[in-house]
């Protein structure tokens, strides 16, 4: 394999010896540039989870709070509500929450913790826009069998008083309840679930 | 006089000695040979650098100025629209810069189809004219966040949201882009990084390559006949004439007409009625609330109607990728010998004619709210727009194309 001197196996060799170790150090050099673009820990400690007091919270009305940012919405329903939100099994996509959108806590009919204050992510599962809260009473043009929901702006996706989307929406899922926890019988805290009843 | 023509002369020997200055200048504009059909559409290229070079300009100008944290984003663009010598001027020169940048582009690459402009051998020359397209929509879509209204906020949210619909890492990958749970002030800092420095960094190099491209394989023209088959003694295509000076004067008197009507808009309507300005975006971005009805920029509307078109999350993201993508794919879904439209048979016609009402209609589709006879038309012209495409090799190929002649009529 000598031509003029030349030793073409060992420059072959050098060549792939230098080129797997360069690129190996581009990969690692890559590592800090894509890393920095990560949540910073300032971004996750604002991620830090908050406390409500729902004590003066009235039937039918919602405290807005946010979390990591997003809104959460905590609403009290009252009986009505919950007894018709069995009636909208057959028109909602996901009516038994399968599909994980919820702690497992949460995985019940009203998905909640305590049936009467319901918790989730105010975020659209279509494209993340925030629906709009339309009950029953005020007026609307959502039809007459409007029993209360959401109703999300953007792309036209309809959610129950329990955050379960319409079949053939939009959006793909439920909305999302998040980790949460009661420390008493009218303070929660969201983002953080340890310790809570599973 | 005489002494100081000769001096400027010794200078320009003493340069080309060190630097291929008159070489650079002959190769590509003084004997640069270019066809000598060029029609009103082949203005489109040389606008195009016209108003880039604003944009740089205006936006380097904007960028003393502007503020890129959520906290001052929006009092920002509200300080340079009022207490800035000039600075609405700037302002309104750049927004609606934005978008005659993008009715010139799109014109451009509609010329590329009329006369079959991607066809061999100019595929890398349209190629590299979409990634340019590409790294365009990025500076679009980073820099309509920038005045932090409530548009520029939720049209992102949908946008980073798309990523999202990507199975296994899409959430994560959404993440990363925003570097935060939702869109705020992280994300608006590293988009301002994006849109005022890496993306125009990558759009000049595109377009330097692009015209390196295109004068090495040379331009196509309205008859689609290739000039440099029939050339000279002296290697000069019979066809063409040198780009400099006949082209460039030319150009200017199209820099002159486009300006004027560039001047009317900036003067009388800098908002376009809603179109380049939204109403929504000067109210301040509020993450809490949603405005009823939020759209993208007006030359991202077809694309948004054909998400909005498709009932599947995944489905419809991907769908609207690949209608903007599938241009790329042009140079071979075309089958017909002929370049131009002016010898092609009458299924191109038709297909173009079709394909040309339907982009036009989704774009209009896309800025009106979703009711469900406008989905219903989004669906069919959204079959019609990827129909064009996806059956382009059968009827080019079976087309009763004309006689192309050897020589520029």
């Amino acid at each position: 394999m000598n031509n003029n001197g030349i030793d073409r196996n060992r420059r072959r060799f050098l060549t792939a010896a230098a080129t797997v170790v360069g690129g190996a150090g581009a990969v690692v050099a890559a590592v800090p540039f894509v890393a920095a673009l990560n949540p910073s820990a300032k971004t996750k400690a604002f991620g830090a989870p908050v406390e409500v007091d729902v004590s003066d919270l009235q039937p039918g009305q919602r405290k807005v709070v946010q979390w990591r940012g997003k809104p959460i919405w905590i609403l009290r329903r009252d009986k009505k509500v919950l007894e018709d939100l069995a009636a909208m099994d057959s028109i909602v996509s996901d009516p038994k929450s399968e599909e994980e959108q919820q702690p497992l806590y949460a995985r019940n009919e009203y998905r909640s913790v305590k049936s009467e204050y319901l918790v989730v992510i105010a975020v659209c599962t279509h494209l993340g826009c925030v629906p709009a809260y339309v009950t029953a009473d005020e007026p609307h043009n959502l039809g007459s069998d409007w029993k209360g929901g959401f109703f999300c702006p953007c792309h036209g996706s309809f959610f129950d008083l329990a955050g379960r989307v319409f079949k053939r929406n939009p959006a793909p899922s439920n909305l999302i309840v998040p980790p949460h926890q009661y420390l008493s019988d009218t303070r929660i805290l969201i983002g953080d679930d340890t310790g809570a009843v599973s | 006089m005489n002494s100081v023509t000769k001096l400027l002369g010794g200078l320009l020997d003493w340069i080309d000695a060190r630097y291929p200055l008159t070489k650079t200048w002959n190769y590509h504009l003084a004997r640069y040979y270019a066809p000598k059909n060029f029609n009103t559409w082949y203005y489109t290229g040389s606008l195009a650098l016209l108003i880039m070079a604003i944009m740089l300009l205006t936006g380097i100008w904007l960028s003393m100025v502007y503020i890129p944290t959520a906290a001052e984003a929006f009092a920002s663009v509200e300080f340079i629209m009022r207490d800035v010598e000039w600075g609405w001027l700037l302002r309104y020169i750049h927004a609606v810069g934005g978008s005659a940048f993008f009715i010139i582009i799109y014109l451009h690459m509609y010329r590329g189809m009329l006369y079959g402009s991607y066809k061999k051998p100019r595929e890398l020359v349209w190629i590299v004219g979409m990634l340019t397209y590409f790294t365009m929509m990025g500076i679009g879509i980073t820099g309509y966040m920038l005045p932090w209204g409530q548009m520029s906020y939720w049209a992102l949210q949908v946008v980073i949201s798309m990523f999202g619909a990507i199975p296994v890492f899409g959430e994560d990958l959404a993440l990363w882009l925003r570097g935060d749970y939702v869109v705020s002030g992280v994300t608006l800092t590293r988009f301002y990084a994006l849109h005022a420095c890496a993306l125009p960094l990558l759009l000049l190099g595109l377009v330097f390559v692009h015209l390196i491209a295109l004068h090495e394989v040379g331009s196509n023209n309205p008859d689609g006949i290739e000039i440099k088959a029939n050339k000279d003694a002296n290697g000069i295509p019979l066809d063409g004439i040198p780009f400099h000076p006949y082209y460039s004067v030319k150009d200017l008197v199209g820099f002159v007409v486009f300006l004027i009507i560039f001047s009317a808009v900036i003067f009388f309507a800098p908002d376009m009625y809603g179109y380049f300005l939204e109403g929504i975006n000067f109210a301040p971005a509020n993450p809490l609330s949603t405005p009823e009805h939020i759209v993208p920029n007006w030359y991202f509307t077809a694309y948004y109607a054909i998400l909005r078109a498709i009932p599947d999350k995944f489905i419809g993201v991907c769908a609207m990728g690949l209608a903007s993508v599938i241009f790329i794919f042009l140079p071979w879904l075309d089958r017909s010998p002929v370049k131009s439209i002016r010898y092609r048979g009458w299924k191109y016609r038709t297909a173009l004619i079709a394909f040309t009402i339907s982009f036009v209609s989704l774009s209009w589709l896309g800025t009106q709210l979703a009711t469900p006879v406008f989905v219903w038309m989004a669906r069919f012209f959204t079959l019609i727009y990827f129909g064009f495409f996806f059956l382009m090799p059968f009827y080019t190929s079976t087309d009763n194309d004309k006689p192309v002649p050897d020589r520029i009529p």
